[in-house]
């Protein structure tokens, strides 16, 4: 971000005619954000410190500045919170662990290969063209009581009959790795897909086993791959809603932030605490992120 | 400092060497015996195999047929990181992520060899960079990063070292001064080097010995000065420098010389320096040895041989000489290098000359040259 501020700084200095186009072209964007970032953000932290009006009914709140609602959200909903955080830990670590084989056999394996590796691509991306719902949905009854899964189970004794897969942590996790996984692969492709396959070579020339070049060269060379995708599949997961809720994978006990933000707006009309979750979810997310970026030493990417 | 790396290289020995690629064949039947110690320097032009040679060498690609050796032990099987050989990449290949110093630890840390850093340092310092060992490859210039590339080759004191035209992406005046500091480096090291090279000169200059190679198979091997003064073949002769080649008949042998006759001039060339004695025969000779003359066609001389008269058709001007390009008809162009010493003969296009040379600069070649097509 800095590195293109400074450029546009150089380039207009000596022109001061293009500045003007430069602005002109910068406005729809700055436009659109402060329609649909700014003022949606403003009064989602106006609502949350909205308080209850005095005998008022269901759903009637009054401007304020009640600060106690984020106490109340985290005493109330410290368990989802938590839920949220490590379901998409395991998730995120899932998804690169899944991602990383098929990313490096497309960009590095299949890389004189152009059939193969777009193909391959194709398949990646191919579940995005069913809606995401509907793909959550199949799930469930892949899942369900009588599916064959279920029967396999139980008929091997790995389940008792009045035990359920969905609903169970487990199989959250696994529709939430399922749902954002490509959002992990296509990144690591982009960044194997550059990776100078000479430096394997150096790496073995120089006396490295297969293991070690790999440890030594080849991840540290796509952490700013892995950055990229765990951001990407780190960030929707923790804010899902629609994977834990108990009319897809989920269940109560499975239930996450999204889960309960949706309640508190739609059915329970607590838009207070509804904002004031949604608000502590960015807050969180924005500095899981950006002590992860500098731990990874991938700063740029900001 | 050099006793560090003092350890003596070890030969190295293909027996029978094959390699196909999917639809051509890039190497065929390569017997090569490089001994230890020695700097020795595969030449030829893009796509000969030389670089193939070498992938196979290192364990990099493996032979379709054939035996490596390395210090008389068989590697042909073994993977790249057990061989006791180091490559200086074409591209140098360093490592992005780590810095100069890490970059050349890299093999000792892989080796678990005591003292990495030390070491690396040390080696650094042979090739004068050690003040730039925290840097990253990228912040280092072309010539600097082949210098590390060589300092991480280097450090593990391998058996046989590789060069992968690692001087190609200098320009002329760093290529020049990194070939007398590799050399000065390899005389004191004292490991075995084979250099894989297009360049003719680099090849020339630093190798004890020269293998031409061509269509995957060696035309010709010996030190640079034989091979420039005796080459067999008309690839050998055209590649390694220039050459001119007439073609004839044997028409005539008489004690220690043969002679052909073209365009009606006898064009002789001693014995000793003859392929062939007999039939259809090339002879060759090297623009700088050739004279021409201006104003007399020069007095018969069993010493000499005499073309001409023909017309100077292109003079390039080099700064060291002269380059005239005359055109004899029956006999076809003839390229003669005068030196820039003053008084080099000043000479106009289109003057008619003589053009002599020693018989004992000729050269008789083994093959023919492919007809020219028509009109070329």
């Amino acid at each position: 971000m800095s590195t293109q501020v400074s450029v546009v700084k150089t380039k207009t200095a000596g022109k001061p005619k293009s500045s003007k186009i430069v602005l002109l072209l910068v406005l729809p964007g700055i436009f659109y954000l402060g329609l649909f970032f700014i003022t949606p953000f403003a009064s989602l932290i106006t609502t949350s410190l909205q308080a209850p009006v005095l005998g008022g009914g269901i759903g009637v709140y009054q401007p304020g500045l009640e600060f106690g609602n984020y106490a109340f959200v985290v005493g109330e909903y410290l368990d989802q919170i938590i839920r949220s955080f490590v379901y998409a830990t395991f998730a995120t670590l899932l998804a690169l662990v899944i991602s990383y084989p098929i990313a490096y056999f497309i960009g590095v394996k299949a890389r004189n290969k152009p059939v193969l590796q777009s193909l391959l691509l194709t398949l990646v991306i191919a579940p995005f063209f069913i809606s995401f719902l509907l793909r959550t949905f199949a799930w469930k009854q892949v899942f369900g009581q009588n599916s064959l899964i279920s029967n396999f189970l139980r008929d091997f004794g790995l389940m008792a009959d009045d035990q359920f897969l969905l609903g169970t942590p487990l199989v959250v996790i696994f529709g939430l790795t399922y749902n954002f996984i490509p959002f992990m692969t296509l990144p690591l492709y982009t960044n194997l897909e550059r990776l100078d396959t000479a430096l394997l070579e150096a790496g073995s020339d120089l006396y490295a086993k297969p293991s070690s070049t790999f440890w030594k060269v080849t991840f540290p060379l796509s952490i700013p791959g892995i950055t990229s995708g765990t951001l990407l599949t780190f960030i929707p997961i923790a804010g899902d809603y629609v994977t834990a809720s108990g009319n897809f994978l989920g269940s109560p006990n499975t239930s996450m932030l999204g889960n309960v933000i949706e309640a508190n707006f739609i059915t329970i009309q607590d838009f207070p605490s509804a904002s004031a979750l949604s608000v502590l979810l960015m807050a969180a997310i924005v500095v899981l992120v950006s002590v992860y970026i500098r731990r990874t030493g991938t700063e740029d990417l900001l | 400092m050099a006793t560090e790396f003092v350890a003596r290289g070890a030969d190295l020995e293909l027996v029978g060497i094959r390699k196909e690629f999917p639809g051509f064949v890039a190497i065929d039947n390569l017997d090569l015996h490089i001994p230890a110690g020695e700097f020795f320097a595969l030449l030829g032009p893009s796509g000969c195999g030389k670089t193939t040679t070498l992938r196979l060498v290192a364990g990099l690609d493996s032979p379709t047929q054939g035996k490596i050796l390395i210090g008389n032990k068989d590697v042909t099987s073994t993977k790249p990181h057990e061989r006791p050989v180091n490559t200086v990449f074409q591209n140098y290949a360093l490592f992005p992520h780590m810095s100069v110093l890490e970059n050349v630890a890299f093999g000792l840390r892989q080796r678990k060899v005591g003292d990495p850093l030390p070491k690396a340092t040390e080696a650094l310092k042979l090739v004068e960079l050690e003040h730039l060992a925290q840097r990253r490859p990228t912040q280092l210039s072309g010539g600097q990063q082949q210098r590390v590339a060589l300092a991480r080759a280097l450090v593990n004191r391998p058996s046989l070292l590789l060069l992968d035209e690692p001087l190609g992406a200098l320009d002329l005046k760093l290529r020049r001064q990194m070939q007398v500091e590799l050399k000065a480096i390899q005389m004191e090291v004292g490991l075995t080097f084979l250099h894989v090279t297009h360049d003719q000169e680099e090849a020339m200059d630093m190798a004890d010995t020269v293998a031409v190679m061509n269509k995957g198979r060696i035309e010709q091997m010996g030190a640079p000065e034989a091979l420039y003064e005796r080459p067999k073949t008309i690839f050998v002769s055209k590649f390694l420098g220039q050459s001119n080649i007439f073609v004839g008949e044997v028409s005539e042998t008489s004690g220690d010389s043969l002679s052909i006759s073209v365009a009606g001039r006898q064009i002789k060339v001693p014995t000793s320096r003859a392929e062939k004695t007999t039939g259809k025969i090339a002879i060759g000779v090297r623009p700088e040895k050739a004279f021409f003359h201006e104003d007399a066609e020069p007095a018969a001389n069993a010493g000499l041989n005499v073309v001409g008269p023909g017309e100077i058709i292109d003079i390039r001007f080099t700064g060291v000489s002269n380059q005239y390009l005359i055109e004899i008809p029956n006999l076809g162009e003839i390229t003669v290098f005068a030196q820039n010493i003053g008084k080099s003969p000043v000479t106009e296009l289109g003057a008619k000359v003589w053009v002599s040379w020693k018989v004992e600069h000729s050269f008789g070649l083994s093959d023919l040259p492919e007809a020219k097509p028509a009109g070329n």
